[in-house]
C-alpha cells in the first residue's frame, strides 16, 4: 500500500509540473492586468517549439553533444511561445483589443499549430511520415539525478524526475519572491491593481504589461515543453496535451494568484487528473469509463469551491488584480 | 510683497478632445510661495489644464515654461522629475497596498528597496508637515480624508515643490478641510507653489492669494484673491452677473406623505447603520438630511427605495391619488418606484450607480423606461425628446445626445443623472450629493429644479453637504449623527453652528 500511495504521489507530481509552469506564467501575466486565455495554446505551441527544435537538431546537429540536444528545443520553445505571448501582447496592449476575445484566438490557434506541425512535420522534410519520435533529446530531457535510484523510496518519489521539474519548482518559488519582495513586483502588482495609479507615479505601463506577459508566456511554454520530452519522451501525439493548460488557468484562481502555492496546488490537481486510475487500486472496484469523466471533473470542482470561498470572504486580497481584463489607455475620460 | 517668482509658465496652450476643445490659448503663471486658484464651471477645462502640466495629457499646442525653462512633459515621470506632483479628483491609490508601499511606488531605489527605510524617511516628511497617518494600513481601510493625505505625503516624499490638488476638498468635512488648508499653507511658506482647482466660492476667497478663471477653455483673467468677492468671481465665471439667492417658497398646504418609524437596519458586518430614526416627509416640503458623510444618509435613503434590508421598523407611503397607506416594506423595489418613490443616488464615482457610461444620453434616458415599450422593437422618439431637453434644459455640454455619458466632464454626467430622476414627475424624490462637483451656475439650475418640484406638491428629501445651502433650501432639517437623530430643525430659523454641533454630537431628543 505503501508504494502504491508513493506511487500515486510520484504520478500526481508528473501531472503538475506541467501546471506549475503554466499557472505561474499565467500568474505573472494576470498580475499585470492581462487575462491571457490563450495560455493553453501557448503550452501547444512550447510543445510544438521544442519538437521542431529536436527535430532538426536531431536530423542535421550532433546528437552526442548533450547540451546542445537539450539547449535547442529549450530556446525553441521559449521562444515559439513568447511570441505567441507577443502577439497577444500587441493587440491587446498597444491595440486595445478585448483580451478574452485574443486569448480564446490565441487558444484555437496554438493547439492548431501544434497539431499541424506535429502530424506533419516528418513528411514535410522528407522523413516517412508519420509519428514523430525523438527518443534521443527525450532520454536526455528525462535524465534524473544520478543518485536518485538510491535513496529507496524518497528518491524514487521526489528525485526521479529530469531538470525540468526542478526548474518548475524553482521558477514559481523565483516568482513569489519578485513579486512580494521587490521593487520590480511591488510595480507590477500595481500595474496589475490600477494601471492609472501606475502610470502616475512614473511607472512604464505598457513596458511591464509587455515583459509580463512574454516572460509568463515563455514560462508557461516549458510546460508544454515538459511534456512532450519528458513525460511523453519525445513524441507528439495529436491533442495529447489535452486540457491541462485549462486547468493551468483553474489553478491561478485555486492557489489565488500567489505562484508559491502552485506548486502543492498543482501536485493536488495532478492528483486529482489521474486518480480515476488509482481509484480502482486503491479500492478494489473497478471503474465505468463515465465514471472516470466525473473524477476527471474533480480540479475543476475544487476550483469552483476556492472561488466560492473566496468570494464569500471578501477578502481583498485575495481578489483578483482589479484591472484584469482591462486594457488601459492613458487619455481615457 | 516679495517679487513673484514664476514656477510654471503656460503660454497658449491648446487642447481638443476630438470636436470638444478642451482648453483654448492659454496663458498661465504660477508663482512660487503663492497659492493659486483655478476657478471655473464644469467643463471649463481646469482639469484638463493641470493634466497637461502632470503628464497625463500632452497638448496639441502651445509651450510650458518650469522655472523658466522651456519643458516638454510627456508622462507623469517627466512630471515628477521636474518636481511637479498634482493630487488626482479620483486618488490614484493601489487599494490593497499599504500607505508606505504607494508612497513608494515607482521610485527608483538608489540603495536597494527597502521598505522599512522608506517607512523611516516617509515618516520624517510626515512630521515636517505635520501629518498624521499609519503608514502600515491599507487603503482601503481607510477613510476619504486619509487617503488624500497619503495622496499628498506620497507627492511631497518624492520632493515635489510645485503641488497641484483637483478639487481636494470635494469629499472632505467641514473640519477635515480646515486641516488641509493649514497643511496648504505651511507648504506654502516653505515656498513651494501650489494650485487648487475648486469651484467652491468661499474656499477660494479664504486660502488662496491669487485666482485665475477659467471659462469655456480660455483663461479669462486673474486676480488676486483680497481685491475678489463672491459675485466679481462669480460674473467671471459664467460671464454675466447671475443671482446667487435660492428662492424658497412657503410651503403650500403640506401633506404627510411618507411617514418614516423606527427603522433600523445593519450593514454587512453586523454593525449597525442606522438606528431608531423616525420623520415624516411631507408633500410640498423640501426636508434636508445634514450630517458627517456615513452617518446613514445612503442607508435610509436606500432603506426608502427598497434596496437596503431592514431589521425594523415601518415605512408608510401615503398614496396622493387615493390617499391609501402602503407599507413600504413589503414592496420590491419595482413596486416603490412604481408608486412614485424616485432615488437620485450620486455617489462618488458619478457612474456607479445610474448611469452606464458606454451608453449614450438617450440610452441611459431608457434605463429608467425600460418597462413601459410595450412594441418588439425599441422606440427612440420619446427618449431622445428628453434627452435634448435636458441637454438643453440643464445647459449640459456635449456634442449631440449620442455621446456616450463616459465622455463627458463629471458635472454633466451629474446633470444627466438628476434631470432624468426628475423628468420622471415622482411623487417623492430623494437626491444625494445633487450638487457633489457641479459649479456654482449648474448648482443653481439644479436647487431651482428641487424647488420646482416642491412646489408642484413633491416631497423632496435632500442630503446634502454644504450647511448653507441646506439653511437656504430646506424647510425642514434633520440631522443625523452616527446613524442616529441628533436633531429635527426649522431651515428658516436654524444656525450653521447649531447644525454643526448636532453633526458631531449626538444630543438625543427631537428639537422641532
Amino acid at each position: 500500500m505503501i508504494t502504491l500511495i508513493f506511487g500515486f504521489l510520484r504520478q500526481a507530481i508528473i501531472q503538475g509540473i506541467p501546471l506549475i509552469f503554466g499557472s505561474t506564467g499565467e500568474i505573472l501575466t494576470e498580475k499585470s492586468g492581462n487575462l491571457n486565455l490563450g495560455i493553453p495554446g501557448i503550452m501547444y505551441m512550447g510543445g510544438i517549439s521544442g519538437v521542431i527544435g529536436a527535430f532538426f537538431y536531431e536530423k542535421y546537429g550532433d546528437v552526442s553533444n548533450v547540451f546542445l540536444c537539450v539547449l535547442i528545443p529549450f530556446l525553441a520553445s521559449l521562444a515559439g511561445s513568447a511570441l505567441m505571448a507577443f502577439i497577444y501582447s500587441f493587440l491587446t496592449i498597444t491595440l486595445r483589443a478585448n483580451q478574452n476575445v485574443t486569448g480564446l484566438a490565441l487558444t484555437t490557434f496554438g493547439v492548431g499549430v501544434g497539431n499541424f506541425f506535429g502530424g506533419s512535420l516528418s513528411s514535410l522534410f522528407g522523413g516517412s511520415g508519420g509519428t514523430i519520435a525523438l527518443n534521443v533529446t527525450g532520454n536526455y530531457f528525462k535524465t534524473t539525478l544520478p543518485f536518485a535510484d538510491k535513496l529507496g523510496l524518497f528518491g524514487s518519489t521526489f528525485l526521479s524526475f529530469g531538470f525540468l521539474a526542478y526548474l518548475a519548482i524553482a521558477i514559481a518559488l523565483t516568482a513569489s519572491l519578485i513579486l512580494n519582495r521587490t521593487r520590480i513586483g511591488l510595480n507590477l502588482r500595481a500595474v496589475g491593481e490600477s494601471p492609472a495609479t501606475a502610470d502616475a507615479a512614473g511607472i512604464n505601463v505598457t513596458l511591464y504589461k509587455y515583459l509580463a506577459t512574454c516572460i509568463g508566456g515563455a514560462i508557461a511554454g516549458l510546460g508544454g515543453l515538459y511534456f512532450v520530452m519528458d513525460y511523453i519522451g519525445g513524441a507528439w501525439t495529436n491533442n495529447g496535451f489535452g486540457d491541462r493548460g485549462w486547468l493551468a488557468i483553474a489553478l491561478v484562481i485555486f492557489v489565488i494568484w500567489k505562484p508559491k502555492f502552485s506548486i502543492p496546488g498543482a501536485i493536488l490537481f495532478g492528483g486529482l487528473y489521474i486518480i480515476y486510475i488509482y481509484i480502482p487500486e486503491f479500492t478494489g472496484m473497478a471503474l465505468a469509463r463515465s465514471s472516470q469523466e466525473l473524477f476527471n471533473m474533480l480540479p475543476y470542482v475544487v476550483t469552483i469551491i476556492v472561488l466560492c470561498l473566496t468570494s464569500m470572504r471578501k477578502k481583498r486580497e485575495q481578489q483578483p488584480p482589479m484591472s484584469l481584463g482591462l486594457s488601459y489607455f492613458r487619455e481615457e475620460r | 510683497m516679495k517679487p513673484a517668482v514664476p514656477a510654471i509658465e503656460l503660454r497658449g496652450i491648446t487642447k481638443t478632445f476630438g470636436k470638444v476643445v478642451a482648453n483654448k490659448n492659454v496663458d498661465l503663471t504660477v508663482n512660487r510661495g503663492e497659492i493659486l486658484s483655478v476657478l471655473g464651471e464644469n467643463g471649463s477645462g481646469k482639469t484638463t489644464l493641470m493634466n497637461m502640466i502632470s503628464g497625463i495629457y500632452y497638448p496639441d499646442s502651445g509651450e510650458i515654461l518650469v522655472d523658466g525653462k522651456e519643458v516638454s512633459i510627456r508622462s507623469p515621470k517627466d512630471a515628477f522629475d521636474l518636481k511637479i506632483g498634482m493630487i488626482h479628483q479620483h486618488f490614484k491609490l493601489v487599494d490593497i497596498f499599504t500607505a508606505t508601499e504607494n508612497i513608494i511606488l515607482g521610485l527608483k531605489d538608489e540603495k536597494g528597496f527597502d521598505v522599512k527605510r522608506a517607512s523611516a524617511e516617509i515618516k520624517e516628511t510626515c512630521e515636517k508637515y505635520g501629518f498624521e497617518i499609519d503608514l502600515n494600513k491599507k487603503i482601503y481601510e481607510m477613510s476619504v480624508s486619509e487617503k488624500q493625505t497619503v495622496e499628498i505625503v506620497k507627492v511631497l516624499y518624492r520632493g515635489a515643490d510645485i503641488l497641484i490638488l483637483d478639487e481636494p476638498t470635494a469629499v472632505l468635512t467641514p473640519q477635515e478641510t480646515q486641516t488641509l488648508f493649514s497643511v496648504l499653507r505651511t507648504m506654502r511658506d516653505y515656498g513651494n507653489a501650489i494650485v487648487i482647482i475648486t469651484h467652491k466660492l468661499h474656499e477660494v476667497l479664504e486660502l488662496s492669494d491669487r485666482v485665475a478663471v477659467l471659462r469655456k477653455g480660455e483663461h479669462v483673467g486673474s486676480v488676486v484673491t483680497a481685491q475678489a468677492d463672491e459675485s466679481s468671481l462669480t460674473q467671471m465665471m459664467v460671464g454675466k452677473k447671475i443671482s446667487l439667492d435660492i428662492e424658497r417658497s412657503e410651503p403650500k398646504n403640506p401633506t404627510d406623505r411618507l411617514v418614516v418609524e423606527n427603522l433600523n437596519c445593519v450593514n454587512r458586518e453586523g454593525v449597525k447603520v442606522i438606528e431608531d430614526i423616525s420623520f415624516t416627509a411631507r408633500a410640498g416640503e423640501i426636508l434636508g438630511i445634514a450630517g458627517v458623510s456615513g452617518s446613514g444618509q445612503r442607508e435610509l435613503l436606500e432603506a426608502i427605495a427598497g434596496l437596503q434590508k431592514l431589521t425594523d421598523g415601518k415605512i408608510t407611503y401615503i398614496n396622493p391619488k387615493t390617499g391609501t397607506h402602503d407599507n413600504l416594506r413589503n414592496k420590491t423595489p419595482l413596486q416603490i418606484r412604481n408608486l412614485g418613490v424616485r432615488l437620485s443616488f450620486v455617489p462618488e464615482d458619478r457612474l456607479g450607480m445610474g448611469l452606464v457610461g458606454n451608453m449614450d444620453i438617450i440610452d441611459n434616458m431608457m434605463l429608467r423606461s425600460y418597462q413601459k415599450g410595450h412594441s418588439l422593437f425599441l422606440q427612440r422618439k420619446a427618449p431622445r425628446d428628453l434627452a435634448e431637453r435636458i441637454i438643453s434644459e440643464l445647459d449640459v455640454v456635449t456634442p449631440d445626445a449620442n455621446t456616450p455619458v463616459r465622455r463627458l466632464s463629471g458635472g454633466n454626467v451629474q446633470k444627466v443623472l438628476v434631470g432624468r430622476e426628475i423628468s420622471s414627475a415622482p411623487t417623492v424624490l430623494m437626491v444625494a450629493y445633487p450638487v457633489r462637483g457641479l459649479d456654482i451656475n449648474s448648482s443653481y439650475t439644479i436647487y431651482n429644479l428641487l424647488n420646482r418640484q416642491k412646489d408642484s406638491g413633491t416631497a423632496v428629501i435632500f442630503v446634502g453637504e454644504d450647511l448653507d445651502v441646506l439653511i437656504e433650501l430646506c424647510d425642514k432639517i434633520l440631522i443625523l449623527c452616527g446613524g442616529k437623530i441628533s436633531g429635527i430643525v426649522d431651515g428658516r430659523t436654524a444656525t450653521k453652528e447649531e447644525i454643526g454641533l448636532a453633526m458631531t454630537k449626538y444630543s438625543g431628543g427631537e428639537r422641532e
